[in-house]
């Protein structure tokens, strides 16, 4: 299905299929995401692109009755292998939600929860490790004098952008961002937009996003779901601009959906 | 790195073992002390106990007066209790949006909801048993529904609560007064939760002892008679378990089971009606 | 229908709202002439032993009808005890098993193990009395209370509070009493709120790589402290008036001990055991006086906790 092979991959999804319970919500997924790059899921509500994020770092095994069959392998390792340590995983995999979740503790906390977990930083160290996730997630000026206050205390906007810095600060490989923007201003959201081109060159970043316009704005790769099937995968441009497949073309011009 | 995540992984699962060993603590528990009361008050439970009152030591007798009296005081005062408490909730719920009375209220509510059920047998010994100048079932009734009230007002207040405004803006629109919104609409709708309140109401006080001891305090004989010392299935235990007698003891034990057995009988149906009326809402 | 008749109506209506909204008013006020009713009566019947002893009362550990000598000193030191060692006791069990419930226990067994703890709940405390004084008190003064005075008696700092005699009867059994009666109270409130935290809030921890440890003591139990708290509170003031559990257990022995395995007394066994048998007016008074210390000390401890709840709520500008 792949338009033409991608160079550098950094995740490889083989055969994926996934259930709730009985019902099958991804069927027969095939997809190569390329490493420092951006790829965008898009399709209706219920297309199983979010679901999808959440097999790359096993977010779906809190919940009994969830299961995936197939293969996702990163750097050459299955992610879905019984043996594969999930906290591990998910120090690997960071991931952003839909609404912000600030924890209840200061904005420092909040960043160093996560460098703690696998890191014995000194308070050096660690502040400038909080320094440096700020500054990425492009927070650090507005925030500098306030470390110490509580997380739930800034704009909406600050907080998903907090919630982007602790992720980074953990330093993963791959970011998954769940329609990030769903809950945000139009201010905030071009924050966050301009945000993600920037990790980029960090990180390999993959986003859901109920959002057309913000997938051809933000993504280099584009993945067009529906009703659990993988419909199209290519280019950003191509899928916008010469779609292979009428159903993302009806989706894509507003058609349908 | 890997020490670091080592000992996590070690207190993640020394934290949920432990965590599994409290819910075994709980359990235990609660299966000892219901074990203890099949064997030691099952043989005690027949007939005999239901019709014959509580005899003097060294003799055959039941518990007919203690159950009478007991079902007798529990059923006045939520009759007394259960008015009050959903007429005051209504108020904190519907009418208390602005001024003082509300707030003050629901604090005092939750301080009775919490105070020592001796200190309110104290009160009422006070008000009451003073001033007729003997103990009696009416004492031992006030004291329960006192005990009943905060329970109905803080059920019926969260109740109406969780009623959507829609409801009340759509029985409004029709033009129906408050009061009948209220009575016909609001509290209809939260009544499930409600008639919950006070199934736990009646359980908590069927069980409650030390408010009746200076109220109703006991009778050795069958009595309908609310101005007389009345007996009841609490303090007949307490009195009988206390004792040095054998036959006294095993009818004490076969008391606290029936006790037990009622209350949380009262208790699951509470809690089954709740779910089912919420589940077809 | 003619304009008149709907008048009447309106009027009519208008009447029953004003009624209706009285009749729930007045309902309310009785509710607050209860509480000043019961403060005032326990004050008045007080007025004999305060008159007589003062402050003194107090910090007097004299309890004697004959000679007509009373101190709050005894049961009061016993009241806050048995609800500490109870709080001590229910706080981390109660943690434990609601994690349990709401993270580790499988989703079919959740319900009845919910509804079980809350039986616990249910059970009268008369049942609890019995049950502690015929078979826990016998099992704690024959297996435990050994262990006890062998192991926590020669420890240095600790060993005055943990050597006595074995006989059962004691502190420290009515403590562990009520810490399984109030256990049920903590633990479905903080089942209930940890129940209600957001999905999206706990998988934000779960995806830095936290454990599940982790997620509920250090995100989870910050995220949900107001609850929680009120919770424990509900629980303590459970602990500090329960009357008949402890009665039976506490041995009513009106002694100071620094040790928690002697008996001792709390001031609602006092009245339970004491009250109807009490002759003469100062005798009498006193054991009120002591009914309104326990209602100032419950009223104090609930007022403290509402403010504490009011101030976390405002820091958190929620």
């Amino acid at each position: 299905m792949n338009a033409e092979p991608i160079a550098n991959p950094k995740l490889i999804v083989k055969n994926l299929n996934f259930y709730y319970g009985a019902d099958r919500a991804l069927k027969d997924i095939n997809l190569t995401i390329p490493e420092k790059m951006v790829t965008a899921f898009i399709g209706p509500s219920g297309c199983g692109k979010s679901t999808l994020l959440r097999t790359f770092n096993r977010m779906y095994q809190l919940y009994p009755k969830q299961r995936a069959e197939g293969e996702i392998l990163m750097d050459g390792q299955n992610l879905l292998d019984k043996k594969q340590d999930l906290n591990t995983l998910r120090a690997k995999v960071g991931m952003v939600f839909q609404k912000p979740t600030p924890f209840p503790m200061s904005i420092y906390d909040n960043i160093a929860f996560g460098v703690k977990l696998y890191e014995n930083l000194s308070s050096h160290e660690m502040a400038e490790r909080v320094e440096w996730a700020l500054k990425k997630a492009a927070l650090w000026n507005e925030v500098k004098d306030k470390l110490k206050q509580s997380g739930t205390g800034l704009s909406g906007g600050q907080q998903q952008r907090l919630c982007i810095a602790r992720a980074i600060a953990v330093k993963p490989q791959v970011l998954l961002l769940d329609e990030p923007t769903s809950a945000l201003d139009p201010i905030s959201t071009a924050h966050i937009e301009k945000l993600v081109d920037e990790l980029k060159k960090d990180f390999t970043i993959v986003i859901v996003t109920h959002n057309m316009q913000q997938a051809a704005r933000v993504s280099d790769y584009t993945a067009y779901m529906y009703l659990g099937d993988l419909v199209e995968f290519g280019d950003t441009s191509t899928v916008f601009t010469n779609p292979k497949r009428k159903e993302t073309e009806d989706y894509i011009t507003g058609r349908f959906g | 790195m890997l020490t670091l995540y080592k000992r996590r992984r070690f207190i993640n699962w020394l934290s949920l073992s432990i965590s599994v060993c409290a819910m075994g603590f709980g359990l235990f528990w609660l299966a000892w002390i219901l074990w203890t009361l099949l064997v030691q008050g099952l043989p005690g439970i027949n007939l005999n106990m239901f019709v014959q009152n509580t005899p003097p030591p060294g003799s055959q007798g039941g518990l007919g007066n203690a159950i009478w009296g007991s079902l007798m005081m529990t059923t006045l005062a939520t009759l007394i209790g259960t008015p009050i408490g959903i007429l005051a909730g209504t108020y904190l719920a519907e009418f208390g949006h602005r001024g003082w009375l509300a707030p003050v209220t629901r604090f005092i509510n939750d301080i009775l909801l919490s105070a020592p059920s001796i200190v309110i047998g104290l009160f009422v010994y006070e008000v009451y048993v003073v001033r007729v100048g003997h103990f009696a079932g009416w004492g031992g009734t006030f004291a329960l529904a006192i005990i009943v009230i905060p329970v109905v007002i803080r059920t019926t207040e969260n109740m109406l609560r969780l009623v959507p405004n829609s409801l009340r803006e759509a029985a409004a629109a029709l033009g129906a007064p408050q009061w009948k919104v209220i009575s016909f609409v609001t509290l209809r709708a939260a009544r499930a939760g409600i008639l919950t309140g006070i199934l736990l109401a009646v359980a908590r006080i069927s069980g409650e002892t030390a408010p009746l001891l200076f109220t109703a305090l006991n009778n050795q004989f069958f009595s309908n008679n609310m101005n007389q010392p009345m007996s009841n299935l609490p303090v007949v235990i307490f009195q009988f378990a206390m004792s040095p007698y054998d036959d006294w003891r095993s009818l004490a034990w076969a008391g606290a089971l029936l006790i037990t057995f009622s209350v949380l009988t009262l208790n699951i149906v509470a809690r089954i009606l709740f779910r089912q009326k919420s589940n077809t809402n | 229908m003619p304009t008149s008749q709907l008048d009447h109506r309106l009027k009519r209506q208008n009447l029953l709202d004003i009624l209706f909204r009285g009749l729930t008013r007045f309902s309310a006020l009785a509710v607050l002439t209860l509480l000043l009713g019961i403060i005032l009566s326990l004050v008045i019947g007080s007025v004999p032993a305060i008159k007589e002893f003062g402050w003194g009362f107090l910090v007097s550990s004299d309890w004697n009808p004959v000679t007509d000598r009373y101190g709050a000193l005894v049961p009061i030191v016993g009241t806050l005890v048995t609800a500490s060692i109870a709080l001590l006791i229910a706080i981390p069990v109660s943690f434990g098993i609601a994690l349990f419930l709401t993270e580790l226990s499988p989703q079919w067994l959740r319900r009845p193990l919910g509804i079980a703890i809350e039986l616990l709940a249910g059970i009268p405390s008369i049942i609890y009395g019995m049950w502690g004084l015929f078979i826990f008190v016998p099992f704690f003064a024959d297996h435990i209370e050994p262990w006890i005075n062998d192991h926590l008696g020669h420890v240095p700092l600790i060993s005055p509070l943990f050597t006595g005699p074995n006989m059962g009867i004691s502190i420290l059994a009515a403590g562990i009493i009520l810490a399984i009666m109030v256990i049920p109270f903590i633990a479905s409130v903080m089942r209930d709120v940890f129940d209600v935290v957001p999905s999206m809030l706990k998988e934000s921890a779960y995806g830095l790589g936290a454990t599940t440890w982790e997620v509920m003591y250090r995100v989870v139990l910050p995220y949900t402290k107001i609850g929680v708290v009120g919770g424990i509170m509900l629980g303590l003031g459970r602990a500090l008036g329960e009357t008949m559990a402890v009665t039976f257990v506490i041995g009513n022995a009106h002694r100071l001990n620094a040790s928690l395995l002697y008996p001792g007394n709390s001031i609602s066994s006092a009245l339970a055991n004491e009250f109807t048998e009490a002759v003469g007016d100062l005798y009498t008074s006193s054991l009120i006086e002591l009914g309104l210390i326990l209602f100032f000390i419950t009223f104090v401890v609930l007022s403290l906790a509402r403010l504490l709840l009011l101030k976390l709520t405002q820091r958190e500008g929620r």
